[in-house]
């Protein structure tokens, strides 16, 4: 085994993505992902490659889709606001099939919301997020080992299916410290290859290369194209892990640091007399519907558990149907789950009990903490007419 | 025996040009053409293509060529530049695209001095879009979103973008030139010609700004047109050069 | 064996580096280990805090909200982080600071003088390594001999005297208890 290492996560992500063959990152300041940037900044020009400051988030992502242009391994790292920001480049990056990674270190939203690890951005990153019919990878990492390993991953099926990854990571993975070791040995990127669709300093002779976004007529064979490459990665490249779910009554499903409070709950179960599993989608899109299917076939529930406002449970709905009830254990804006509640919605669950169940219909009751707005505030409720 | 006094430079595509009668773009194409044939930089450029009249520039040289968002121009070809800093990167642009919805992404560019060269077409108009107002919309000019004619007071002045960039150190090279007339051609190659050159010998930022014109949505002949350019634009944008710190 | 701990203090205290130390010198144990910090504007306000687990298998959440172990180091810390304290768990209470008394009976306190101690070692400063000395004293957690290579990966720019002075800082608190 080698020997592991304590590491902030967002250093792991940033060393690990250098690791991967990473020779150009632009990125913004914007906090819980500032270390990466910094990393980068301190290591990138050793490494043989570039850093730039850009001076938007708009600005850096559409650095990315010039440098990723030219088959180089480009990325760029923001956090949830950031993120909206980059997602005209992104668009563009699907249209034109340029392979990179997208780093959100996730925070608290709507808006500028505030720093604490949330999950909220998942709809942004699963249903594509900018204009138009496309997908993008999405990796969800549980641990700063994975967060150090999947920039490699995130290149690698980048560029195998030419398009942009993402890795979807919370604010609270990217601040912790965590013992990890790298699983892979460093990809030098000139041994990469080169692509015959980059655009690149060349002798006259060679096909003219043209990286392209507008497509014209050509959009719907373009789209229809692209279309069949998503259904073989949804077919092939679906990636879960799958703790206990054989003889559970209840599957809890979650990604992220979410399922790591979830296996605080796996772990305590035995001894309140639950048979508690998790599933953990590591794919977000592809998400990995076909094994969720499978695995909670003789369950009694499913429990998603998620920092957001019922948003995962909406791709977990869609995969398994009507087959098994399906509850959700909800901690928008910045809560954090822990195996206590987590256990006792599952309770809930089983029993047909309210208590810890975010009730779908009514959007209203169920959270699992204290969740008062502070009106001293004066921006809901003591609004006065002004004649 | 014949002798070939003029021909189409080895650079341009076969393509025919969708650009209207009268347009500066095609004259400035060639020029780049003409340039990148002259420098023997044939196979090392890269070049930006923007969102507006020329998002087809791409098609019209045969050199690699990278088509992105509106504005974003500068921003792209820094990262092909600093991927390939062995190639001759360029990014072509509008008013629109570079001194409104590109501000920023044309300011920073200048501000860290990026090895890159911009063509900057500036007719004072939204060509693609049908005649909207630009940034550099004269005062008084009807445009399809100033009905009236530009007014200062809703729709403040046309920008200098020359002017403008010159204040920034890391501008290296800025040149205001025009494509009304033949003498004002060869000036525009000379320039064209010294922004390439900058690259080439690591000068940084350099911008040539062409002041174009656009019969279709100024509604005028063209001839028109071009007097327009001489006694309406040129008044407002001055040729000449404005920083020339690659000389040597 | 998993440990979560949280230790609380004024920011300048050593709080969050201690953190550190402690999950490295987990590491140093081949054990897994997770820091976490309070971040952003929270840490603004003078007060700082960080969550450590150290398990010798998996580490669930690294945020600990129901800690084994809270190491106070300030006054303002006491009332925020006795009531998380697990039923039995172990509160370290650095006395030279803290006034006030603990309200709860279901747990063991542990009163440590860290600053008068530190301040016998050499500086006050280091009362942060007194606290962890005591804590690794009293639950075996890790040992002593892993926090002083812990402590020289951590703390990579300091001075070989500092590093001494840390190291008897530690040795004092493990002696105290």
């Amino acid at each position: 085994m080698t020997q592991k290492t304590l590491r902030k996560g967002n250093e792991a992500l940033a060393e690990g993505a250098i690791r991967a063959g990473a020779r150009f990152f632009a990125g913004y300041p914007i906090t819980p992902q500032n270390e990466v940037p910094e990393y980068m900044a301190a290591h990138m020009a050793d490494n043989g490659g570039a850093f730039v400051q850009a001076e938007s988030e708009v600005a850096a992502i559409n650095m990315v889709y010039g440098a990723a242009a030219t088959g180089t391994r480009s990325m760029t790292s923001s956090s949830s606001p950031g993120i909206s920001l980059k997602q005209e480049g992104i668009t563009y990056l699907a249209s034109a099939d340029l392979p990179c990674l997208i780093v959100n270190v996730m925070r608290g939203g709507p808006g500028l919301g505030s720093i604490s690890g949330a999950q909220g951005d998942y709809f942004q990153a699963t249903r594509g997020g900018g204009n138009g019919d496309y997908h993008i990878i999405v990796l969800a990492p549980n641990s700063v080992e994975e967060l150090g390993n999947f920039p490699k991953l995130g290149f690698d099926l980048a560029e195998k299916y030419r398009m942009p990854c993402m890795i979807l990571a919370d604010g609270i993975l990217g601040q912790m410290m965590e013992s990890m070791a790298f699983n892979f040995d460093p990809v030098d990127p000139n041994k990469i290859g080169k692509f015959d669709w980059a655009v690149d300093i060349h002798k006259n002779g060679r096909k003219k290369s043209k990286v392209f976004s507008y497509k014209g007529d050509n959009l719907i064979a373009d789209v229809t194209e692209r279309a069949k490459r998503y259904g073989l990665i949804e077919k092939t490249e679906a990636r879960y892990e799958a703790r206990n779910c054989e003889g559970a009554d209840v599957i809890l499903v979650a990604y992220g640091l979410s399922s790591r409070a979830c296996l605080e709950a796996v772990s305590k179960a035995e001894e309140k007399g639950l048979k508690v599993g998790l599933f953990r989608p590591i794919t977000l899109w592809p998400f990995p519907s076909k094994a969720l299917k499978e695995v909670s076939q003789k369950a009694k529930g499913i429990l998603v558990v998620e920092q957001s406002l019922g948003q995962l449970v909406q791709d977990v709905k869609l995969a398994v149907g009507d087959s098994v009830p399906v509850g959700l254990n909800a901690y928008p804006a910045g809560g954090q789950p822990d195996g206590e509640q987590i256990l006792t919605a599952a309770k809930s669950l089983l029993t047909g009990k309210k208590e810890g169940l975010f009730d779908l219909q009514t959007h209203a009751e169920g959270f699992t903490y204290e969740c008062k707005r502070d009106l001293s505030l004066g921006v809901q409720g003591d609004r006065k007419e002004v004649k | 025996m014949s002798t070939i006094l003029a021909k189409k430079p080895s650079t341009l595509t076969d393509l025919p040009m969708h650009y209207c009668p009268g347009c500066g773009h095609g004259i400035v194409h060639r020029l780049l053409a003409e340039t990148f044939e002259e420098l023997n930089i044939a196979d090392r450029v890269i070049g930006v293509a923007p969102v507006g009249c020329a998002v087809f520039a791409d098609d019209y040289f045969t050199c690699d060529t990278v088509q992105g968002a509106h504005g974003r121009g500068p921003a792209i070809a820094t990262g092909v530049k600093r991927s390939k800093p062995g190639a001759i990167v360029f990014s072509y642009q509008g008013d629109g695209d570079l001194a409104s919805i590109g501000m920023a992404e044309i300011v920073h560019a200048a501000v860290r001095s990026e090895n890159i060269t911009v063509i900057f077409i500036n007719n004072a108009i939204y060509g693609m879009t049908g005649g909207q107002m630009a940034p550099t919309t004269l005062v008084g000019q009807v445009a399809t979103t100033a009905p009236k004619g530009r007014d200062p007071k809703m729709q403040g002045w046309p920008i200098n973008m020359c002017e403008m960039l010159s204040q920034i150190t890391g501008s290296k090279y800025l040149a205001r030139v025009a494509v009304d007339t033949p003498q004002n051609v060869l000036k525009a190659k000379a320039c064209i010609k010294k922004a390439f050159e900058n690259q080439v010998n690591n000068v940084g930022f350099s911008m040539v700004e062409v002041i174009s014109q656009c019969p279709t949505n100024w509604h005028a002949s063209v001839e028109q047109a071009l007097e327009f350019v001489r006694t309406k634009m040129i008044p407002q944008y001055p040729l000449g050069v404005f920083k020339d710190e690659g000389a040597k | 064996m998993y440990q979560g701990i949280r230790i609380a203090g004024f920011g300048g205290q050593g709080v969050v580096s201690a953190g550190i130390l402690l999950a490295q010198a987990g590491v140093e144990n081949k054990l897994n280990a997770s820091w976490l910090p309070s971040y952003g504007p929270e840490m603004r306000g003078g007060t700082a805090n960080c969550s450590v687990v150290v398990s010798d298998g998996e580490v669930y959440t690294p945020i600990v909200s129901v800690p084994d172990t809270v190491i106070v180091m300030n006054e303002p810390s006491l009332p925020k982080f006795e009531p998380m304290l697990k039923k039995g768990g172990l509160l370290i209470l650095n006395s030279s600071l803290v006034n006030s008394h603990p309200t709860r009976k279901d747990i063991q306190v542990l009163c440590v003088p860290c600053n008068q101690i530190a301040e016998k070692v050499g500086m006050a400063r280091v009362a942060n390594l007194v606290a962890l000395g005591a804590f690794i004293k009293a639950t075996g957690a890790v040992t002593l001999e892993s926090v002083a290579h812990a402590m020289k990966k951590v703390y990579k720019r300091a001075k070989p005297e500092m590093l001494e002075l840390n190291q008897k800082a530690l040795q004092a608190g493990f002696d105290a208890v």
